[in-house]
């Protein structure tokens, strides 16, 4: 199982460039199509808020495949003792 | 304490709990159901500025400043207490609600009021953001250990309630302000639409005072009283790999995809009936209705179930059913309202037309209304409006179709049978959901850390779910049923996360 998440960590960081490339290609055609206020607002809006998701979501392929789910925590309070390791 | 101990007093803090938020969501609810009456209050479509706001109205308030009240509020509550910290959020929610319901028209006042209506949107945004965690938090904390799914799924029932009681304050309000159901809602459209939002500021005010006779919640007293309460939420929050991980595993894994779900069950669901569907505006209100009073139970079931034999697999089994069977149940609504399916009696088809001159021009405004009737009870009105020019040959190119369909009673009950279980869906992932983003993170840092990805789940992915999948109908215009490709691949990736890396234990310590 672990193997297969670190295979996958590589499928979502390619994913996450490869949704951001999708959303601009998009987003340019469509303003293109009709280009307005409304239309610039909703695509900005758009990349505005999907834009930061995507690069979690290539964070979270690099941490799968650097085997930081290997181990879930079973109990919240692993998590308390986390202070010495800071990102 | 002792599990029974804590079992007493619960029903007391779920009562105050889910009654503010229920609130809140009927707030939130309450603007996105009247969106057309507001817009055409505050933001006439003839001045662009006014066009402007009204966008920034609608996506800003759900897409960007959902997470940020999630992040300022989250902050505040593990900073100090979930107490104080969601009352903040009821009034501010309360009274932006009133507010709104109390600014007078674009036509009295100008342009301050579709601004001030932006800045009470924003702010309900906020509130919002910063309710649910809270919420959630404050009701796990006092649950016993073995029931927390069972106590926080109340909260988990007010989102869905709170849109209930929003369409049918609304759908009252507009039948009876005359006995003539035209004059009704001419007053409604004209002033009645502020009813709704005044009513909740007498629910807020209730809500306030219940909520200011609780005490703060066991858990976070106790780390309080031990010094052990976080000094910087955000920054162990998101600046630590260790919590940051269970973070992007808590919207990749489990928030996205029932986001989607739980936006594709009940709103998409309602704008396809009424706009791809074409049914009346008041059916396609009452067929959700219908839905959500039935599937609402499950949200208890489901999560009681979860204390049970875990989150995960229930979880996930929503978003499963909706991969496998939404372009049939979608498929299925749209053929229920089919016209080319079904058999006109044609000897009662009726034609009216109106012919009205244009003043200071040659040219008049054509109304053809026909009336169809169908074998199975259904009827069609279809208005198709146009210019009927005194030029000899000239035509307009493209004639305005306004299409209403009345549903026999068979086909009603049968659309309410589908959306119920596209509800029970929703019941699936929405259910247990607050017990498991509790569990996820540890009491100092858990406000904050849940509301998060919560709030990216449902306002962002969720949220956008009715804007992407109408946007891909115009693209795509041939396949009436394209827009569900978005809630289908984004609840399949997060289905492979959630299987892959979520774990299905339950935690039975959340209070350190």
């Amino acid at each position: 199982m672990n193997a297969l998440k670190k295979y996958l960590g590589l499928v979502w960081i390619v994913l996450g460039p490869l949704a951001i490339h999708y959303l601009l290609q998009t987003a340019s055609s469509e303003i293109a199509k009709k280009p307005g206020t409304d239309t610039m607002i909703q695509w900005g809006v758009f990349i505005t808020v999907f834009y930061p998701i995507a690069i979690g979501f290539i964070l979270f392929g690099l941490y799968a495949l650097e085997g930081n789910y290997d181990h879930i925590p079973e109990k919240s309070a692993e998590l308390v003792d986390y202070e010495s390791k800071p990102l | 304490m002792s599990d029974q101990d804590k079992t007493k007093g619960i029903w007391k803090v779920i009562g105050a709990s889910s009654l503010g938020t229920l609130i809140e969501w009927y707030d939130f609810y309450i603007f996105g159901s009247l969106a057309v009456v507001i817009a055409n209050q505050f933001f006439p479509k003839t001045n662009p500025t006014a066009a402007l706001l009204s966008t920034l109205a609608t996506f800003a308030a759900g897409f960007i400043v959902r997470p940020f009240g999630a992040l300022v509020f989250g902050r505040l509550g593990d900073l100090v207490g979930r107490k104080y910290t969601f009352l903040l959020t009821l009034v501010l929610m309360g009274g932006s609600t009133f507010a709104i319901g109390c600014i007078p028209s674009y036509e009295s006042i100008g342009f301050i009021a579709p601004i001030l209506v932006l800045v009470f949107r924003l702010i309900q945004g906020l509130a919002l953001g910063g309710e649910y965690g809270g919420a959630a938090t404050y009701v796990a904390e006092h649950a016993p250990v073995n029931r927390r799914g069972y106590f926080t799924s109340w909260i988990q029932t007010t989102a869905t309630l709170g849109l209930f009681i929003s369409l049918g304050v609304i759908l009252m309000t507009r039948h009876f302000l005359d006995v003539d159901q035209a004059k009704s809602i001419a007053k409604f459209n004209d002033w009645g639409w502020r009813i709704p939002f005044w009513i909740s500021s007498l629910l807020v005010l209730v809500s306030i005072y219940i909520r200011l006779r609780m005490a703060e919640s066991p858990m976070y007293t106790k780390l309080k009283s031990e010094g052990k309460t976080s000094v910087n939420p955000l920054k162990e929050s998101f600046g630590h790999k260790a919590n940051l991980k269970m973070v992007l595993l808590a919207l990749f894994g489990a928030t996205m995809g029932q986001g989607v779900v739980w936006y594709t069950g009940q709103f998409y669901a309602q704008s396809f009936i009424e706009n791809v569907c074409k049914v009346e505006f008041d059916q396609s209100r009452t067929i959700l209705i219908w839905g959500i009073l039935f599937a609402t139970p499950f949200f208890v079931v489901f999560a009681t179930l979860s204390d049970k034999i875990g989150r995960k697999w229930i979880m996930l089994s929503g978003m499963f059913l909706a991969i496998i069977s939404y372009n049939y149940l979608f498929t299925s609504l749209y053929n229920i309202a089919d016209a080319k399916q079904k058999t006109e009696i044609v000897v009662n088809t009726k034609i009216e037309t109106t012919v009205k001159v244009i003043p200071n021009s040659t040219d008049s405004i054509r109304k053809v209304v026909t009336k169809s009737y169908f074998t199975d009870g259904m009827n069609m009105v279809s208005t198709k409006t146009d210019t009927a020019y005194s030029t000899p040959g000239k035509t307009t190119k493209k004639p305005a179709v306004a299409i209403s369909k009345t549903l026999s009673s068979t086909d009603y009950w049968k659309m309410v049978g589908i959306v119920f279980i596209l509800i029970l869906y929703v019941t699936l992932v929405y259910g247990p959901i607050a017990a498991f983003l509790v569990e996820l993170f540890p009491t100092k840092i858990r406000y904050t850390s849940m509301s998060l990805p919560y709030h990216i789940g449902n306002g962002v992915f969720g949220g956008l779910t009715p804007f992407i999948a109408t946007l891909l109908t115009t693209i795509y215009v041939d396949n009436k049923i394209v827009g569900l490709m978005y809630p289908i691949i984004i609840a399949a990736v997060c289905l492979v996360i959630g299987a892959v890396y979520i774990s299905n234990r339950i935690d039975p310590e959340v209070d350190r």
